[in-house]
């Protein structure tokens, strides 16, 4: 089937299959490799981007329910690599193998976006579905704090 | 600094074909820059450790150009242990340059330019450590020397800081960039006795370093192996039998080829090596999904194999019968276990086991590969890209150089990806369907692909004098193999671990039942199963003894028997002062024996030495009414040497580890049954999640070691 939608503030088209997730409309069709596959069961979280703003498992979500649809990835979610989040992760050294973490971030976009002071519970609550291998777990609540600072700083 | 490393690029490998010599190279580049490469005599090697090493050495490049530009090479393969950024940092810090002006570059897979490209046993470092830093100073010396000649003064009026050499008597000064050119036409200095900075004046050394991939990361810039693409490349899923190693009878091909995307479908006929190419059908289309959506309409007919009559229940039942009976081969016996039992105050008998484990790195084994005028090309997030290109060359009758393999990063190994059957797949597939392929596993085939932790049966018996002195240990195994002395990869632990040696009465008898699954090696192999089942019986031992678990450890780690120790590996033996730093520390850390804890709260010690690495560790636990576990908290001490590299990847390993030994400890069981795994993802196989992890606070005792790996010890000691 056609689609269109719009993928980190451009318009995108794509002809494909009707259950094609959109995960691998992002990866495969539309060359943007940041969103990451771990499972494709909605298990991990690698997999995690914006759909209309929302948190959203696009292993999980089929090309008929992305048409018209408002998509931000990893790659959309800031225009320099400055948001805050994304200078967070870099100054407390998040990574250890680095694969979740555009999950991570998406997801952690969307706390923040909610809730621009989120606690230790807010954050475990948020993040519960984003699995970490090499368990940064530590971290990525530092992480999420230290942006938090970073956002009030800068408003 | 940046980063130019690409999974697309296909960076030429430098120096591929040059001859092995015991000093320093010197090749003036394209450009009139300078290029070292090191080569280190295995005597230096050796100066490391008190036992022989690897046979030949690691070596590293320094690249800096006329223009300035100046490129250190990343040697091993970084699967998140953080090596990609650890290992540049020795040399940047004896070339004396600014970390944030340099480039850091993936290297090649190329054994006789940059020497053994492992990412496994924590050998990073203690194998780099000094040559690495050689091959820094050593660039650093010629530098002085060119920019002596230049100025004609002596060199030793010369210094250097931050990538220029300044002469200060005469305010004079010239870039690295500006004097790479005559570098390159100057003799090498001696790299055995090329003088090292004191550690006192370190600038990068010791330094909390972010990782040199971290921007990438965190703007999902193309990177891992599955982000790997290229002109035409076309995309596979593979399927395999569910009882390892059965061969395909037949398969509706012509069924599947007609799907849409499709493009074709490969019946690769396999080996009957369980670690190399097995049995499987592949299916090829233009995109992943198109591939994986046609594997739901395949059908394959398997052959019968007898590896399906094995099962978790059957190994534990065969294990019961085994258990009691005698071992079937003593490996180790000291002094007269059964005179000792017989005398003992208190006899205590435990058996214990453990269960197979997988490592589901969250990214999915994958590969691609591109094969062409009889070359073959691989990107492989790989841990042991040399071991893989041997594979792909005796199971294809390719000539080892006609292969050349790609590092990219991995989402995680913990050493799965030191075995390459995923590459010898995408290479078989590449060459059967003549376009560039990458094989993309789904989590399921990882889940039951995997080369797994063997399961393991121990029956111990201890004795305990009326001084509450151990005094006996004996140990019967059950474990996987032909025989006891050829068991499965990993699922065999020698006979020196501690307490051997440290008891007087001690004796270590193995037993081995045949097994049909693939075993390999666990993050911290052999250590994660022994530390468990060692560590738990000395507490039983402690308790029988009446006395409090540390210093009951305490009094055996003083019982050492000079005589008996023996090396583990390649490894020193266990140093019984060290262990009993870490253990001292994490004890006065923790609070041990001196905080009251909350009814239904409980502490537990635990200490390990592996891969050079010495932890103990305290754990604080919760029990609560309904019998849930909760930790509440972990301690760690640990002691890797004089020197901790980079600080922030140090801290990332000691606490990735202890919480993956929290995730193994608690949750995670591979079982088997009709010779096929049963679990299938993360519901079913299930990793630690934020909610569920305790602070981990970890301390080091520095010693006057050389410093040691840390992707694995710290794991060890937490499980029990």
């Amino acid at each position: 089937m056609k689609i269109s939608m719009t993928v980190n503030g451009t318009p995108r088209t794509a002809d494909v299959p009707a259950d094609m997730p959109l995960l691998w409309i992002l990866r495969d069709v539309l060359d943007l490799k940041g969103t990451k596959f771990g499972c494709g069961k909605a298990l991990c979280g690698a997999c995690t981007v914006h759909i209309n703003g929302a948190a959203t498992r696009s292993c999980q979500v089929p090309a008929s329910a992305v048409n018209g649809r408002k998509i931000t990835t990893i790659e959309g979610l800031s225009k320099d690599g400055t948001h805050p989040l994304q200078r967070a992760w870099q100054e407390l050294d998040v990574p250890q193998c680095g694969y979740c973490q555009a999950g991570q971030l998406m997801q952690a976009a969307e706390l923040l976006a909610k809730n621009p002071k989120p606690t230790d519970e807010d954050i475990d609550a948020a993040m519960h579905g984003n699995l970490c291998r090499c368990a940064t777990y530590h971290r990525i609540r530092a992480g999420i704090h230290r942006a938090a600072e970073l956002s009030s700083k800068s408003e | 600094m940046r980063d130019d490393s690409t999974s697309e690029a296909a960076v030429s490998p430098a120096v591929a074909g040059v001859a092995r010599r015991d000093f320093l190279r010197v090749t003036a580049i394209a450009g009139g820059g300078l290029l070292l490469g090191t080569l280190i005599p295995a005597s230096t090697l050796d100066a490391l450790t008190s036992s022989a090493a690897d046979p030949f050495t690691p070596n590293a490049f320094i690249r800096i150009s006329s223009n300035g530009a100046i490129t250190i090479l990343a040697k091993n393969p970084e699967v998140g242990q953080g090596v990609k950024t650890m290992l540049p940092m020795l040399i940047a810090e004896e070339l004396d340059v600014a970390w944030t002006s340099i480039t850091i570059e993936q290297a090649m897979s190329d054994e006789k330019a940059y020497g053994r490209q492992v990412a496994g046993g924590s050998t990073s470092t203690p194998t780099n450590w000094d040559p690495l830093r050689r091959a820094g100073a050593a660039g650093r010396q010629m530098l002085l020397a060119a920019a002596a000649e230049t100025w004609a003064v002596p060199v030793a009026e010369c210094s250097t800081d931050a990538g220029v050499v300044h002469h200060k008597a005469s305010k004079r000064k010239l870039a690295y960039g500006a004097l790479a050119a005559k570098a390159a036409t100057l003799p090498a200095p001696d790299l055995a006795t090329v003088p090292l900075k004191d550690p006192k004046d370190y600038r990068i050394i010791g330094k909390f370093t972010p990782g040199v991939d971290n921007s990438k990361i965190v703007t999902g810039k193309p990177l891992f192996g599955i982000d790997v693409t290229m002109p035409g490349m076309l995309h596979a899923v593979i399927e395999k039998a569910p009882v390892f190693g059965a061969k395909v009878v037949s398969a509706n091909v012509d069924e599947v080829r007609a799907l849409p995307g499709v493009k074709h479908v490969v019946v690769i006929p396999g080996t009957t090596d369980l670690s190399g190419l097995m049995p499987a059908v592949a299916i090829v289309a233009d995109t992943w999904w198109a591939a994986r959506s046609a594997r739901r309409r395949l059908r394959v007919t398997w052959a019968e194999h007898p590896t399906a009559q094995q099962s978790s229940a059957g190994y534990a039942a065969r294990a019961a019968t085994m258990l009691p009976a005698p071992p079937q081969a003593v490996l180790k016996t000291t002094g007269d276990v059964a005179a000792a039992f017989g005398t003992a105050k208190a006899v205590v008998e435990a058996t214990y086991e453990y269960p197979f484990l997988a490592h589901a790195s969250l990214e999915p084994m994958n590969c691609t590969a591109r094969f062409a005028d009889g070359a073959m090309e691989i990107w492989a997030p790989t841990q042991n890209p040399q071991s893989g290109r041997q594979l792909v060359a005796d199971t294809m009758g390719i000539p080892q150089d006609k292969i050349a393999i790609h590092l990219v990063r991995g989402g995680g190994g913990f050493g799965r990806r030191l075995n390459n059957d995923y590459m010898v797949e995408a290479a078989w597939i590449a060459r059967e369907v003549g376009a560039p392929v990458k094989l993309l596993w789904t989590r399921e085939d990882d889940t039951q692909h995997d080369f797994y932790r063997p399961a393991g049966f121990h029956r111990l018996k201890g004795a305990v004098d009326g001084s509450g002195r151990l005094t006996a240990w004996q140990d019967h195994f059950v474990t996987f193999g032909d025989t006891p002395t050829r068991l499965a990869r990993a699922a065999s632990i020698g006979g020196t671990e501690f307490p051997f040696g440290y008891v007087p009465n001690f004796s270590f008898g193995v037993s081995a039942m045949p097994l049909g699954v693939p075993t390999g090696f666990l993050r911290a192999p052999t250590s994660n199963a022994i530390a468990f089942v060692f560590q738990s019986f000395i507490d039983e031992l402690a308790h029988a003894a009446g006395r409090d678990p540390v210093a009951f450890r305490l009094a055996l780690l003083a019982q050492l028997d000079s005589a008996a120790p023996v090396s583990r590996g390649e490894a020193p033996p266990m140093n019984a002062e060290r262990m009993r730093g870490v253990l001292e520390l994490v004890a006065e850390k923790a609070g041990w024996g001196k905080r009251t804890l909350p009814k239904g709260s409980g502490m537990g010690v635990g200490m390990h030495y592996s891969h050079r690495g010495y932890f103990a560790e305290v754990v604080e636990v919760a029990v609560s009414r309904s019998g849930d576990l909760k930790v509440q908290k972990v301690w760690v001490a640990g002691d890797v040497g004089s020197q901790i590299i980079n600080p922030s990847g140090a801290m990332a390993q000691v606490q990735g580890s202890v919480l993956d030994g929290l995730s193994e400890a608690l949750r995670q069981e591979i079982t088997i049954d009709g010779g096929r795994v049963m679990q299938n993802s993360f519901d079913d196989f299930e990793l630690l999640r934020i909610t569920e992890v305790p602070p981990v606070e970890v301390h080091f005792r520095k010693t006057e070691f050389p410093p040691t790996g840390m992707g694995e010890p710290a794991l060890p000691p937490v499980i029990p």
